[in-house]
């Protein structure tokens, strides 16, 4: 998953099921305020930051 | 026998205020400030001893000269080589260090210190082969004044140009767009979590740095003069960060259109003034500079051959 600087995604956190797919752990949020707590938690246990991809999607992605 | 004595003491004499001029060049361009670096003593010990060696051989290589003794020469190329050591030591040892670095300085930075180290020890042997020359072959006080002349010179070339002088340092105004953070115009990361959003607009001062010419312009592309600024800022004014919070990150980024630089400073203590006042005086890196001023057509123009 990381790119050629070594970017790379860690998690992905979303209110809506089914807006992403692929090789990477999704959390599923009921609302924002979880979504928003689960991307803290993650954001600390994981060391990568967390990205707004749109209205209900973070991403978790660590820089290199 | 008188004659010989007389002969031997110029020498000695030579040697001694070269070895002496040269010790006293390499303590005044020996430095410790706020980049901590050497750091107290045992980093400066090694950098003193170092340079009493690089003394010692600038002074001998005069009177091995006048006595047609060729090959005492060839011992410059060994020092030459034994300082290529130093900068590898010192390159060595900070590229270590730099992973304990909430903020590191960057290879260029780097670099530049190591060369610099490197550079300081030619200039010792210079300056001892310079006064230890003129001791011998006019006379000791002159040679004494003239050292003294080079000790001063050197405290001067110690320190080269300062950001403040190749561009204006203005403060920016932070402000969030959805998920944005921008300084004033300038696009800098996306921000996802509302409290790092908070913590960022509350820590936070945005600084926008404009060249002030085509080649400052240049230099303040370079990612390593970049990673110099947010690095140097971190060491005299604190960083708000801490392992685990990698949204908390001081960054810069560029305006491709004009190339300003925006930037992104987390002070323990957020004092405007001092956060301009210490981007000012960073310093301009060596491995950053480049003229493209200086056309190249200008050569081609004259009908000069390259070579």
């Amino acid at each position: 998953m990381a790119d050629s600087n070594g970017n790379k995604i860690l998690a992905v956190i979303t209110e809506k099921e089914g807006q992403v797919m692929g090789g990477v752990p999704v959390f599923i949020a009921s609302d924002a305020k979880k979504r928003e707590d689960t991307a803290f938690l993650l954001e600390k246990i994981l060391d990568g930051m967390v990205h707004q991809l749109n209205e209900s999607t973070f991403v978790i992605v660590h820089h290199a | 026998m008188e004659h010989w004595f007389s002969w031997l003491d110029s020498y000695t004499e030579g040697i001694v205020v070269g070895v002496a001029v040269g010790f006293f060049v390499r303590l005044r361009m020996l430095r410790t400030d706020y980049r901590q670096y050497p750091t107290y003593l045992h980093g400066q010990l090694i950098h003193i001893s170092l340079g009493f060696i690089a003394a010692g051989m600038g002074a001998v290589a005069v009177p091995a000269l006048i006595e047609k003794q060729y090959t005492a020469v060839t011992f410059l190329a060994l020092a030459a080589q034994q300082f290529r050591e130093v900068r590898n030591m010192e390159r060595e040892t900070l590229d270590k260090l730099e992973q304990d670095e909430l903020v590191p300085r960057g290879a260029s930075y780097i670099e530049g210190i190591a060369l610099a180290f490197e550079g300081r020890n030619y200039v010792v042997i210079m300056a001892a082969f310079l006064s230890s020359l003129i001791v011998i072959e006019v006379n000791l006080w002159v040679g004494i004044v003239l050292g003294m002349v080079l000790v001063g010179v050197a405290g001067l070339l110690r320190s080269g140009k300062y950001l403040g002088q190749i561009a204006s340092v203005e403060l920016g105004e932070l402000r969030m767009e959805g998920p944005s953070l921008y300084v004033n115009d300038i696009y800098l990361m996306n921000i996802g979590l509302a409290d790092n959003r908070k913590r960022i607009m509350k820590h936070g001062i945005g600084v926008v740095v404009s060249p002030a010419s085509k080649d400052s312009r240049i230099t303040l592309a370079n990612l390593g003069q970049r990673q110099a600024i947010l690095h140097d800022l971190s060491v005299v004014l604190g960083i708000f960060r801490d392992t685990g919070e990698p949204s908390l990150i001081p960054l810069s980024k560029r305006d491709m259109e004009d190339g300003r630089l925006g930037i992104l400073c987390l002070p323990e203590e957020k004092d405007v003034e001092k956060v301009l006042q210490v981007i000012r005086s960073v310093p301009v890196l060596e491995s950053a500079v480049r003229i493209p001023s200086e056309d190249p057509t200008k050569q081609f123009r004259r009908g000069g051959k390259s070579g």
